[in-house]
């Protein structure tokens, strides 16, 4: 007989089996989710969960597919947070500290509580990136905030009221596009590609006989 | 962890071997060896498991059983069930579904001036690309060449694909990698902006980018930015249940429901853009799957119904690591870049037993055969895996390593107690990618229904019988640009008659003549799970 445990969802008490994740346990309860669940393999930020042990005053967050259950588990699912989404065209924007002032001003009225890092579902330094937004440090946010799948816990959780999800996304676009340095060897290729370089030869791949082709690959060199 | 005795004896047994195995050059098979193993061990080759297609363009040709039974079942609809003189939306180009694809495609038919519009049942970026970890191919470097790319494409496919989306993919491969870095996506680079380049399975060449291990995920996020900033209005939440031609028989709109309040719509478009993506989520065979939620091949059933003809419906790739334990996360995805960077698959007994980056058929077929046909499995309590070496990484490249290089994959382990830098995980098999789909030309339309273009993992050919590593992020770039451009093009040229969804009683005449009775209902939307509660019923529709 399988292990089974209490759990409270959105509440209402139900008993599940205790190898479940938190989303098994809800489709075990009888859900059919549609919102709050997507990838189910913790990428894609959709089923991000609040919960509390009963006994406990702590409140934990996590993905709900990436969490077991656990007895006398309270679980309210938090399946769409209203973030801010600014717009933007990133080919006018320039990774200057003004274009944050300008997107995201509350990034600068933080009051360095921790919440979001403390709340961060993938445990990132959230407060700590969004410093670096602030500074216009956009390399360092862009690497700090990278493992965001972007639930929109951190966003909860802010008296500030910052968007720190969308806050990051930009500084990543920002720093691939601007910052980061430019690759010669794609650009070469590209360049290569647009003159019609290999035009020729892959026509004549194609339209090599089967028996040809094969010989080809079954004895191509693989680099070590 | 609540490891076995047995899987700890097992462990420790890898661990004795790590440094001899490290030091070991796997040889890698012949292509008779190759062609052998697929036959007698790859789960495409289960006859029973194959059933053929009774009606349709495809009539008499095999697809799986699953498969077979959505193709052939009720329309959710009748004709008569919605008035298509009420257009709730009217646009120029129609994309259906929001993944890696779908926003390429709508990103370029916007660039070139469409009014377009993304429908979506679940929300933008819930899709495969999202989970995309290991890379996407492309042929930018000097040792390389788009000639080498096509050979290691098209041979790892078995020769089965058409050589001229072959030549698209790998010709517009370096394109699509300087389109993503200018609209600033990150890629792994050096301090001189040199793209850190990896083995994928059957690649000659280290032509492997990635942005850490979350490449789809980077990929994908700044997609939907891209969308959301270019104000390409995005119907979440909301399917595309049946697709609605006009009096000329071209595809001109789409029945839309709402996944909530299943409210139907009618969506009047010049061209429509089919990027459901995949159908791991239909558990071919009982396999668990590597697919998001809403995996369950809907374009294929919408465009089959509307008369588009299927390509290597019957071809399936089944990626060779998904998780075998912790049962949390069974079937989830180990990255193939895990064995790019140099673990090994090690069985029960500590020994090496094949390359690690044979093609992902071979290499799935392999594992199977380990245990399946040797007995050299690893008992999880849920089935047998094998052992995917990962401290191997750190033996061989430093610590610190696996941090930095596949961090989600260390993250997922860790939630369930496991340090991949110092105990190896187990493997097996898990349903990955649908190798066939709809058929189209090289400008991404179907070849039998006009005005429908369809991109992304829903389309057939493009990778053959089998697709490798880093070339399906590959696909929907170019694919899905590419379908963009084009209907955004003939849109410009396309006056819509008549809607009618005359289709749906012609297919059903069809399917009366062939004897088929069933009250199963197409397109599937969303699987149902139960996890074994005796008080549910897992066969209820949504």
């Amino acid at each position: 007989m399988e292990n089974m445990v209490n759990v409270y969802l959105f509440g209402k008490k139900y008993e599940v089996p205790s190898n479940l994740t938190i989303m098994g346990a809800m489709e075990y309860a009888g859900y059919q989710l549609v919102r709050g669940c997507g990838c189910r393999n913790g990428f894609c930020g959709a089923c991000a969960t609040i919960y509390r042990i009963k006994g406990d005053r702590e409140l934990k967050v996590c993905l709900a597919c990436q969490t077991k259950v656990e007895n006398d588990m309270y679980i309210a699912t938090l399946p769409f947070f209203p973030l801010v989404k600014q717009v933007y065209d990133i080919e006018k924007v320039k990774p200057t500290e003004q274009i944050m002032m300008q997107l995201y001003p509350e990034i600068y009225a933080c009051v360095g509580c921790n919440a979001c890092t403390k709340s961060c579902t993938q445990g990132l330094s959230v407060m700590q990136y969004i410093a670096y937004a602030q500074r216009g440090e956009y390399d360092k946010c862009a690497e700090l905030s990278f493992d965001c799948v972007m639930c929109g816990v951190c966003s909860s959780r802010c008296p500030a009221g910052i968007s720190h999800p969308q806050v990051a996304m930009l500084a990543r676009r920002l720093n691939g596009k601007y910052i980061a340095p430019a690759c010669g060897h794609l650009e070469n290729r590209v360049r290569e590609i647009k003159d019609g370089t290999f035009e020729e030869l892959l026509e004549s791949l194609m339209q090599k006989p089967l028996d040809e082709i094969k010989e080809l690959y079954n004895n191509r060199e693989i680099e070590k | 962890m609540g490891y076995s005795k047995e899987m700890l004896e097992s462990m420790a047994k890898v661990a004795a071997n790590r440094a001899a195995n490290a030091a070991l050059e796997p040889v890698r098979m012949t292509a008779d060896e190759k062609d052998t193993i697929l036959r007698e061990n790859h789960p495409d080759y289960l006859p029973d498991q194959f059933a053929e297609i009774k009606v349709g363009p495809n009539k008499g040709e095999k697809a799986p059983l699953e498969l077979t039974a959505l193709l052939e079942a009720n329309a959710r609809i009748k004709a008569g069930d919605v008035d298509l003189n009420k257009v709730d939306y009217d646009v120029d180009v129609l994309v259906i579904g929001g993944g890696g694809a779908g926003s390429s495609a709508a990103i370029e038919a916007d660039e070139a001036g469409a009014k377009v519009m993304i429908v979506t049942k679940l929300r933008i970026g819930d899709a495969n690309t999202m989970m995309a970890e290991g890379g996407i191919q492309a042929a930018d470097k000097p040792n390389d060449s788009p000639a080498i790319h096509y050979l290691d494409a098209f041979g790892g496919g078995h020769f089965a694909a058409k050589p001229e989306l072959v030549k698209k993919l790998v010709g517009d491969a370096p394109i699509a990698i300087k389109w993503l870095s200018d609209l600033g996506v990150e890629f792994d680079k050096d301090e001189n902006g040199n793209m850190i380049t990896t083995h994928g399975g059957g690649t000659s060449r280290k032509r492997m980018h990635a942005a850490k291990d979350y490449s789809g995920a980077e990929i994908m996020r700044t997609l939907r930015d891209e969308v959301l900033n270019r104000g390409i209005p995005v119907v979440d939440f909301t399917a595309a249940i049946e697709l609605i031609k006009d009096e000329n028989g071209n595809v001109a709109g789409a029945v839309l429901m709402n996944m909530e309040t299943k409210q139907l719509y009618v969506a009047r478009a010049k061209t429509v853009i089919m990027a459901t993506g995949g159908a791991g989520r239909l558990h071919y065979q009982g396999f668990p799957t590597s697919n998001h939620y809403g995996a369950t091949a809907d374009g294929l059933i919408l465009g089959y119904r509307a008369g588009a003809k299927l390509l290597y419906e019957d071809s399936l790739q089944y990626h060779p690591t998904g998780v075998a334990y912790p049962e949390q996360i069974f079937g989830a995805l180990v990255t193939e870049k895990v064995r790019s960077l140099g673990a090994k698959l090690v069985n029960a007994d500590g020994t090496v037993f094949m390359h690690p980056l044979e093609t992902r058929d071979v290499c799935a077929s392999g594992i199977i055969r380990e245990c399946d046909k040797r007995g050299n499995g690893v008992d999880t309590g849920s089935g047998l895996g094998v052992w995917l070496d990962t401290p191997m990484i750190e033996y061989k490249n430093g610590a610190g390593t696996i941090e930095k290089r596949i961090p989600a994959m260390m993250r997922m382990f860790a939630k369930f107690g496991i340090d991949i830098r110092k105990d190896p995980i187990l493997v097996y098999p898990t349903l990955h990618y649908q190798n066939g789909g709809l058929d189209i030309n090289v400008n991404g339309e179907s070849t039998t229904v006009k005005n429908l273009f369809v991109a992304g993992e829903a389309v057939g050919g493009i990778h053959g019988r089998n697709r490798l590593m880093g070339n399906s992020l590959l696909d929907i770039i170019v694919f899905g640009r590419n379908a963009g451009q084009n209907a955004a093009a003939r849109a410009k040229e396309t006056t819509v008659g008549k809607l009618t969804l005359a289709h749906i009683a012609k297919f059903d005449a069809e399917r009366t003549a062939a004897g088929i009775k069933t009250d199963a209902v197409s397109p599937k939307l969303l699987p149902t799970y139960t996890h074994g509660n005796p008080d549910l019923d897992e066969t209820k529709v949504f």
